[in-house]
């Protein structure tokens, strides 16, 4: 049967995708039936994890490949509608599903960064690369770097900062997706992570790019609807119209009133009070120009039938990402407005011991985590929370400035605090996993095929056949997974907190090469090697330096600083090394030969098909 | 392999090309930095509840990227149909 779809899976996209939207609705309808006839809370949950993964682990089955262009590119058969979805869900993390939300809970306007900064890239995609990079036709983003600058060192290089903005990442996906499928199905972290890891091979393994692409659109799906059910709640129940991204405005206002209330010193609304201007700016441009150099977002525009196609998908790819986070900012105002009334409606403004929601308590006391943070203390029990309060005077209860919520439970635990059913619960958690599960799935392509198509076929084995080439990339891909888990295994702290590093990273290391690939000319292949290197020695100098200081110890006092500037927007300084060093070498260099200005020439024109062509 | 372009029909389809990369970015820049320095002044214009400089952050610069991708993918398309470099 999985064979005498395939021909025409792509024709019949509308009418396949409409089924699994159907049957998903259906599924929930379903659960909400289940919560009503009194369907154990913890069967409702397992059964959102068993059907999702489920359903990916088919599609993932059907999408099986042993053609090579397949594996890598899609078959670049995907339309541009299906392959915005596919981007959204590759680019929209765990950590913007689960943290979004809560970053602008806690920051405010300052948090808004983030929401700019990682919408305002796609224009850069757009204007300056994708389409360019698609017309090449390569397979990778360092397979490009390779071939426009003369070969393995340039390809090497970008090999190494792929791998270091991309490896990371994938360890917090990694992580993240354990976090998840611990806490919704109750198991230890430990097992969990392994959870994680088979949630992502089942998409990955057998059909590559192509079954990939096809389980991130159907993981978009799961994402947006578990992300907007919530936030459409909130705004019915408070205004009485589901359109949360305009009735917000009236929560913004009452939130100011509450703040007055209750004494808050950092108003919701007001900028530059968590963050200085010049970093408030400087994060932006990193969270912009890195979204434009990461190889997962920019392999995906490798997948379009046509140049045409692959700027069109850009802007779908912004939409559906767009509806995500033009709601996170909604949510954040909903979330608080509800946490806030708590306090408001109590007597003195403070909430009594004997008051205290169950969700406080079911969230504060998970092993490992804390979560919940009132009067300094992790959120346990009642009489821990009253022992520490009135040991800082608080009788009878405390007031909203005790409480610390940690910005990755606001969006997982949103539905319990505003009294949603368990079968919200479930989605929300299915929906977190579905936005890590389908990000790992990307850069773990990135990785795998960078080592499997770039060191391997190009620069270990170049006569190797099709067949040898996807064993190779399927066991690679396997390995860096399996890397990935046990190293999220360990819970590393300082790697979950590099992954806003990968931004600056990225940026740093691959804009300038790839934008002055196509756009000048003159850049020569010594140029673009040294100016990659600067790009990301800066990057890193900066980084290791600001974060730790030369003795790889974090507050040792060794630790520096350049105008004041954070260590997550260090690609400030890098960007511009690059461009710098790119453009300055080229001059000294002497101009690429004829042959490589009329291969940037046909790069710039539509017509005339892949100019990269692949053989198998 | 299409057969190679006149360089002088290159040359200009690369022209308006680049022209049109130049508005694009300025407009990106514009919604992307230059709008949020206002945003304390901007904040005291409240619209439906909403203060003006944190909507432009939260939904008004979001919008315009939206709009601006596909405006100039249709540009493009036009500019590329007009120098007859586009795919058949």
């Amino acid at each position: 049967m999985a064979l005498s779809m395939k021909g025409d899976f792509t024709d019949n996209l509308g009418k396949i995708y409409g089924i699994y939207v159907g049957g998903f609705a259906g599924f929930v309808i379903l659960m909400a039936l289940a919560s009503m006839v009194g369907v154990p809370d913890q069967f409702i949950l397992w059964a959102y994890m068993a059907a999702t993964i489920g359903i990916y682990a088919f599609i993932g089955i059907m999408s099986r490949t042993a053609v090579v262009s397949e594996y890598y590119v899609a078959g670049r058969s995907v339309p541009a509608v299906y392959n915005g979805m596919a981007t959204g869900a590759d680019w929209m993390s765990g950590a913007s599903f689960v943290g979004m939300a809560g970053t602008l809970f806690v920051l405010g306007y300052d948090g808004l960064s983030y929401v700019l900064g990682w919408t305002g890239g796609y224009v850069l995609v757009a204007v300056l690369l994708a389409p360019y990079l698609r017309k090449f036709g390569a397979y990778t983003v360092p397979d490009f770097l390779g071939t426009r600058y003369g070969g393995n060192a340039a390809r090497l290089v970008g090999i190494v900062v792929l791998f270091a903005c991309s490896f990371t990442y994938i360890t917090a996906q990694v992580y993240a997706s354990g976090i998840i499928a611990s806490q919704f199905l109750g198991i230890d972290f430990n097992y969990a992570v392994f959870a994680g890891l088979a949630g992502i091979l089942v998409c990955s393994m057998l059909g590559g790019m192509k079954a990939v692409t096809w389980t991130q659109v159907a993981q978009y799906i799961v994402l947006i609807v578990a992300y907007l059910l919530p936030a459409v709640w909130m705004s019915t129940v408070q205004f009485g119209i589901p359109i949360p991204q305009l009735t917000y405005g009236g929560t913004l206002s009452a939130i100011a009133e509450y703040e007055q209330m209750l004494e808050v010193a950092r108003a919701h609304v007001v900028p530059f009070q968590a963050m200085t201007p010049l970093n408030y700016f400087t994060l932006i441009f990193c969270l912009m120009v890195g979204t434009a150099s990461l190889p997962h977002i920019l392999m995906r525009f490798f997948t379009t039938p046509t140049v045409r196609e692959a700027r069109k998908s850009v802007g779908w790819s912004l939409f559906f990402i767009f509806l995500l986070y033009f709601t996170a900012p909604a949510y954040a105002a909903f979330s608080k407005y509800n946490l806030m009334g708590l306090f408001a409606n109590a007597e003195d403004f403070r909430l009594a011991f004997t008051a205290i929601p169950q969700w406080m308590l079911n969230w504060g006391s998970i092993e490992g985590h804390q979560l919940v943070t009132i009067c300094g203390v992790k959120a346990e029990s009642v009489a821990a929370i009253q022992a520490a309060c009135e040991g800082l005077g608080f009788e009878g209860g405390f007031p909203y400035q005790q409480l610390t919520l940690n910005n990755d439970m606001i969006v997982l635990s949103t539905p319990s605090i505003a009294g949603m059913p368990i079968w919200v619960v479930g989605l929300v958690g299915a929906g977190g996993f579905a936005a890590a599960l389908s990000t790992a799935d990307g850069l773990l392509l990135a990785i795998a095929n960078a080592l499997s198509h770039d060191v391997y076929y190009k620069m270990i084995d170049p006569k190797a056949d099709t067949k040898r080439r996807l064993t190779v990339a399927k066991v690679l891909l396997v390995i860096v997974a399996i890397a990935a888990a046990l190293l999220a295994q360990t819970k590393p702290a300082d790697i979950l907190s590099m992954v806003a590093w990968a931004f600056s990273i990225a940026a740093a290391g691959l804009f300038a090469p790839l934008v002055l690939g196509v756009w000048w000319k003159r850049t020569t292949n010594m140029g673009a090697i040294l100016g990659m290197i600067a790009g990301f020695g800066v990057t890193m100098f900066y980084l290791i330096g600001n974060v730790y200081g030369f003795d790889f110890q974090k507050g040792t006092g060794d630790e520096f600083t350049w105008f004041g500037i954070a260590a997550i927007s260090s690609g400030i300084f890098g960007v511009p090394a690059a461009f710098i060093v790119t453009i300055v070498v080229s001059l000294f260099t002497p101009a690429p030969s004829q042959e490589m200005q009329e291969f940037v020439d046909r790069l710039r024109t539509p017509k005339g098909g892949n100019m990269m062509v692949q053989t198998h | 392999m299409s057969e190679k372009l006149p360089p002088e029909v290159a040359e200009a389809h690369w022209n308006k090309t680049r022209s049109l990369m130049i508005t694009a970015l300025l407009i990106w820049a514009f919604f992307s930095f230059f709008i949020h320095f206002f945003v304390v002044p901007l904040n005291n214009i409240v619209i439906a509840g909403f203060p003006l400089g944190f909507y432009m952050a939260a939904q008004g610069s979001l919008i315009v990227f939206v709009v601006l991708i596909f405006w100039f993918a249709n540009r493009q398309n036009k500019i590329d149909e007009e120098f007859g470099v586009a795919e058949d």
